[in-house]
């Protein structure tokens, strides 16, 4: 058996009296392409702003290469091989989109700036390399926090919602560059609301409600769940 | 590498020309008004360091300006120490005092930072005044030790002094501009999380930063009581020390460098005119006006305005 990448255990997160995580208990295999659905305010994002250390949980344990990383800061999780996108696009607004993935490049270490133009032309951002980011499209914002992920040299990557408010054909553009990332060895973790990306890319689901893991299982396995049918799709 | 060198012998420039100024015959209200401008291009790019590349706007410039100025006093009292010695402590109590300062206060953001600094200048300057050693409220009066050869006068080596650390200043904020510390500082103002999302250590930054713009702002006060012979409280923590290092900032524009050094360069300037010719009560009247005119209408100061004449032809 394969040893997790990342491991959780327990982990609960409350915001006062509002418990947005209880005692999570997850596993993610290297190579994993896992998809993360629930209904808003489930705790979703909660989740991986505790792992990629945006946010301390309360108790339990985040293990990332049997490593305990509870206790680190953002920047040395990322530094770990940790990177996120963000479900609203927080581009570095004063740099350039080539500037953008030179910040991961030179803090992280583990690269050279030639990398960021590889990294534009594989996210097909090559020809924006001197825009400057604030005159993005929305699909071009969300390619370059994927971009700029990539050029921390990740191993687990977090996906929120990055295919948030696009159309048909750039839903499709995104998720194609999701999957040529996993096929060079990156875990994925996608959180998303359009659940055709999940069931087309994930291969196995986890459904969050009122911050507790409510069902486990392929993609098949989790959308005919009475309890996901309830919670998550109306049924 | 043809910039690099342009720069450096331009400080070089700068410094040699102070000093033939210092040692030719001219006015010396020049150097008495010329100390107080370079002060300000001190102050101004020690403040854009933190205001302006990481979006920390400090108000509590004053504080460190005292601080420095009663090192410098202590330790004049206490051991007569020299210029030099007293410039070096000053830096490091500005220093020390910066770190406490971002310690205490920068897991603040926005305007609750800018409050918490204002404290410090009340702080640091109830200390003083209930300190008796150094003068307390009433200030204490300083007789100035002999001026060294070759200068004629103290006012005029205190202008090449202040030339040299002008230039030291400028250099500091020129490298943390073009430097990795530059491109971490101005990913962390634009998104601090994303920043750290990206392996920028935020809080380590901002502390480096806050150690130097506070080393550099306390250097630029200990030459205050050499060179007026006395200091008092309610003049070193003086707002209009914050006021203006900000507005300097602000009106040259704070992306760059060279804009607080424009910035101070031209407001000082026609601070010291206006105090000449007018009356020295203007002087904050013509920071305000100029500051609500930029902010209004050029918000990246006259570096944007150039960018922008040179982006139209």
């Amino acid at each position: 058996m394969t040893a997790p990448l990342l491991r959780l255990q327990g982990v609960s997160k409350h915001f006062g009296g509002f418990m947005a995580l209880s005692d999570v208990h997850l596993d993610v295999t290297p190579g994993e392409r896992l998809g993360l659905i629930g209904p808003n305010g489930s705790g979703k994002t909660t989740l991986m702003n505790c792992i990629a250390g945006s946010l301390r949980h309360d108790s339990g344990s985040i293990q990332f290469r049997d490593e305990e990383i509870s206790a680190l800061p953002a920047y040395q999780r990322t530094r770990r091989g940790i990177a996120r996108s963000f479900q609203i696009p927080r581009p570095f607004a004063s740099m350039s989109v080539l500037e953008n993935l030179l910040v991961p490049l030179e803090y992280v270490g583990r690269g050279k700036a030639a990398d960021a133009h590889d990294i534009l032309r594989e996210m097909g951002l090559a020809q924006k390399a001197a825009t400057p980011s604030n005159q993005l499209s929305q699909v071009e914002l969300r390619k370059l926090e994927l971009a700029r992920a990539m050029a921390a040299h990740p191993s687990l990557l977090i996906s929120d919602e990055a295919m948030a408010g696009l159309s048909g054909s750039e839903v499709d553009e995104v998720l194609a560059i999701l999957f040529r990332l996993n096929e060079s060895g990156i875990t994925v973790i996608m959180i998303e609301h359009i659940l055709q990306a999940v069931m087309r890319f994930s291969q196995r689901v986890i459904c969050l409600d009122a911050g507790k893991i409510i069902c486990t299982g392929t993609p098949n396995q989790v959308v005919e769940n009475p309890q996901v049918q309830k919670a998550y799709l109306g049924a | 590498m043809k910039r690099y060198a342009s720069f450096w012998v331009g400080a070089v420039v700068v410094i040699a020309l102070s000093w033939l100024m210092a040692l030719s015959g001219m006015n010396e209200y020049f150097f008495f008004a010329g100390f107080v401008v370079l002060q300000f291009v001190i102050l101004a790019t020690a403040w854009n360091i933190l205001g302006g590349y990481a979006g920390y706007v400090n108000f509590g410039t004053a504080a460190f300006v005292g601080v420095g100025a009663y090192t410098a006093v202590l330790l004049f009292k206490s051991v007569q120490a020299p210029l030099l010695l007293q410039l070096l402590a000053a830096a490091a109590v500005g220093g020390l005092l910066g770190l406490a300062t971002g310690l205490l206060t920068l897991r603040l953001r926005g305007i609750f930072f800018a409050i918490a600094t204002v404290a410090i200048i009340v702080i640091m300057e109830t200390v003083i005044v209930n300190w008796r050693y150094v003068g307390g409220a009433t200030g204490v009066q300083l007789m100035r030790p002999p001026v060294a050869e070759p200068f004629s006068t103290y006012t005029r080596m205190l202008f090449v002094l202040m030339t040299v650390l002008a230039v030291l200043a400028v250099s500091i904020a020129r490298y943390v501009q073009v430097s990795w510390i530059g491109r971490g500082l101005r990913a962390l103002r634009d998104s601090e999380e994303a920043a750290e999302c990206c392996g920028v250590p935020t809080l380590k930054l901002k502390l480096l930063i806050c150690t130097v713009s506070g080393a550099l702002m306390g250097a630029a006060g200990a030459p205050l009581p050499m060179y007026l012979s006395f200091v008092e409280p309610a003049s070193s923590f003086s707002l209009n020390y914050s006021v203006s290092a900000l507005a300097m900032a602000m009106i040259g524009g704070t992306t760059h460098w060279i804009g607080p050094v424009i910035g101070a360069l031209l407001l000082g300037s026609i601070q010291q005119a206006v105090t000449v010719t007018i009356s020295s009560e203007i002087n904050v009247l013509v920071v305000g006006v100029l500051l609500v005119l930029f902010v209004v209408a050029a918000p990246d100061g006259m570096i944007g305005l150039w960018r922008r004449f040179m982006g139209r032809r």
